[in-house]
């Protein structure tokens, strides 16, 4: 019993320093840290932390005047949808976070932006491309670019490298990203290259490891090249599985394929693919230089495209704070007050590239597409930015 | 005509998991009529074993010299210990969740649920012991590629081809020919008498359990080789599956499980082949719901009475 009464009064204690540590801004992290694409929330957390111990090393974070300590929350929704809003509702309600950064797989964003924009709690999300996340959600904001810019790149880029006529599109049909992007890259090469062109167009589900029956069909139709949007754990599994079916011939890939884990996964069959992204880290100059460089001596790997996305977003919430002026009693005036602040920079230099932000809080940026080198670096081809 | 060939071989290779892993089920359901739900998850562990096994080998852990023994050997070498150290899981199993509740008693109910939570365990234990990361199963054997006009069979896929089919004739062998068989059958018949003839009942049951629980082993194995990308959940959905082969092969005959798994493997590529792989499931399920319709115990399954 007397134990009962000590714990109790041990949790008021720790309750109560906790909300009357006033002096500390709590960002929320919605992050996959198990499930499907685990390395993406690790990533994710690695660059979080990273940004956090250079601002609180230096005193805090400056906001009129005053300095504040960060506190990053940091929730793994299993990259699933459902845990995602979850974990949004308990970082909204139960930690009062000022903003949220994430989730990163279109999959979880699209539900989780739902979430914060009826509770008017400002979000960004690093690396989700479906443009559903934003659309028509004044509260949720992104650093990635839109698919709908991406699928014209990995059009072009294919029709010119491999010469191609025809396109072979395989895809995740219960991911929200996977799915988008491969109707709108059928849509924009049977608009180049005429209809039907795209000549075979096959779906799995999330838990699928044998592509056998969809690849023998793809590779029956023969052809130019096999377009892949897909998560890097499934890329590795189907290129894999397409080699022993005989095929030889190029795959392109998505922004998904970046993945500090895919030539772990995927080794010498991945050598020598293309994939568009965020950025390359091989051969990067400047602010960017810097970031992988620390990252890579702090964690022991290249930090890949969620990290640098994760950093950016991260970086543009506290940017908000700083313009919001002063840290406002209540929580819901200040949030209210980072989303106006958001809203209104139209011009970020981040790590992945500057960018613009259109009325929907979608970043107008370039993309590049990399190749995947002998010793599984992804190398610098060619750079794209919306005209 | 060269498609439908290479659906064939695509067929085999995806039917050989589902019937490797159905035989397991089959094992234990024949003798204690207890249908072992952590199946798919030692099927899990074996693949990890397997992980752990090679990895030793090759030298990854200080276990010996990298690169001091050619891949086959390796790989002659993981089988049996794959096998024998996955047998260990399934044994245990059996003694800490399984025996303790026969010993009281326990309506079979009881120890359904115990095994379907012994498989969440075993998932989420190696969630937290390894982490969520995927492991890369290393590549043991040269891959060879050998095409037929159009078809492409690579070693791996016969290897696994025949080794299903080598699993399915050494347990029927010793189901139907031996004495340790007979025994089996006998307590299936009737495991109240048979400890009075002398048989010692525990040793048949753990017996059991090493044969079901090696050749999920090796199953995990040949799954890793074949679809080189492990993860917790692997064993879960597979396994649900492959219990479902088993059930409308008729569950508690071995002919039943190693036709079930195949027929399940040629249902799943047939549909994904021929109409768009979203109905994948939906019809496969349904094609088997119909067969269950028709014959309520399975194709081989027999009314009741004695099973195995």
């Amino acid at each position: 019993m007397r134990r009962c009464v000590l714990l109790a009064l041990a949790a008021v204690f720790l309750l109560s320093g906790a909300a009357f540590a006033g002096d500390t801004l709590k960002i929320g992290f919605n992050i996959p840290l198990t499930g499907d694409i685990p390395k993406v929330g690790e990533s994710s957390r690695n660059a979080a932390e990273m940004l956090k111990e250079d601002i609180n090393s230096a005193g805090g974070l400056e906001v009129g005047g005053k300095k504040y300590k960060l506190e990053f929350i940091y929730e793994d929704n299993e990259s699933k949808a459902e845990s995602a809003v979850n974990v949004a509702l308990k970082l909204i309600e139960r930690d009062e976070v000022l903003a949220i950064v994430g989730p990163n797989s279109s999959k979880q964003a699209v539900p989780a932006g739902g979430t914060c924009d009826d509770n008017r709690t400002p979000m960004i999300s690093p690396w989700s491309t479906n443009p559903d996340t934003t659309y028509e959600r004044p509260w949720v904001f992104r650093a990635a670019f839109l698919d709908p810019f991406q699928g014209p790149v990995a059009v072009n880029f294919a029709a010119k490298q491999f010469g191609a006529k025809t396109a072979a599109v395989i895809f995740d049909i219960s991911n929200d990203y996977s799915k988008g992007l491969a109707e709108i890259f059928r849509d924009v090469w049977e608009k180049k290259m005429g209809a039907g062109t795209v000549v075979a167009f096959e779906s799995h589900g999330t838990k699928d490891q044998d592509f056998s029956a969809q690849l023998t069909k793809m590779l029956a139709a023969k052809p130019d090249f096999i377009f892949i949007p897909d998560n890097y754990n499934q890329v590795a599994l189907i290129i894999k599985q397409a080699h022993d079916l005989g095929w030889t011939g190029p795959f392109m890939g998505s922004d998904a394929w970046g993945s500090a884990e895919l030539i772990d996964l995927c080794g010498k069959d991945c050598v020598g693919q293309y994939f568009s992204t965020h950025y390359a880290a091989a051969g990067a100059k400047g602010a960017t230089k810097e970031f992988i460089d620390r990252f890579a001596a702090k964690y022991g790997y290249i930090p890949d495209d969620v990290a640098a996305l994760t950093w950016d977003s991260t970086r543009l919430v506290l940017q908000g704070i700083q313009e919001a002026g002063e840290v406002k009693s209540s929580v819901t005036k200040m949030r209210k007050a980072i989303r106006d602040a958001l809203a209104s920079i139209t011009q970020f230099d981040g790590i992945t590239g500057s960018m613009k932000f259109d009325e929907q809080g979608d970043p107008i940026k370039c993309a590049v597409v990399v190749r995947i080198n002998e010793n599984g670096e992804f190398v610098f081809t060619e750079q794209v930015c919306p005209e | 005509m060269e498609f439908l060939i290479q659906n064939i071989f695509n067929a085999l290779q995806w039917g050989s998991f589902y019937a490797l892993i159905a035989l397991g089920y089959t094992l234990v359901y024949g003798v204690l009529l207890l249908i072992n739900f952590a199946h798919g998850d030692i099927f899990m562990v074996g693949a990890y074993i397997a992980f752990f096994v090679t990895a030793f080998l090759l030298g990854d852990f200080g276990g010996m010299a990298s690169g001091a023994l050619p891949g086959w050997a390796i790989l002659a070498l993981a089988v049996p210990l794959t096998m024998a150290l996955t047998s260990c899981v399934g044994v245990t199993l059996e003694r800490i969740a399984y025996r303790p509740l026969r010993r009281k008693g326990a309506h079979r109910l009881y120890v359904v649920i115990t095994a379907l939570m012994c498989g969440l365990v075993l998932e989420n234990g190696n969630l937290a012991l390894l982490g969520a990361s995927r492991k890369k199963f290393p590549e043991l054997v040269d891959k060879a590629i050998w095409t037929f006009g159009e078809v492409s069979v690579t070693n791996l896929k016969v290897a696994v081809i025949v080794a299903a089919v080598a699993v399915f004739l050494i347990l029927q062998t010793i189901v139907t020919r031996t004495k340790i068989g007979m025994a089996m059958r006998g307590i299936s018949y009737d495991k109240f008498a048979i400890p009075l003839m002398g048989i010692p009942v525990d040793s048949i049951i753990v017996f059991t359990f090493v044969l079901g629980s090696g050749f999920a082993g090796l199953a995990g194995l040949l799954f890793a080789m074949s679809y080189p990308i492990l993860e917790p959940y692997m064993g879960a959905l597979i396994g649900w599956k492959a219990f479902i082969a088993a059930v409308v092969g008729g569950i508690g005959d071995i002919r039943g499980a190693f036709l079930g798994g195949f027929l399940l493997g040629f249902i799943e590529i047939g549909v994904a082949a021929v109409f768009p792989s979203t109905l994948r499931d939906l019809l496969a399920f349904s094609i088997l719901l119909v067969i269950l319709w028709w014959k309520p115990t399975g194709l081989f399954g027999v009314a009741k009475t004695t099973k195995i």
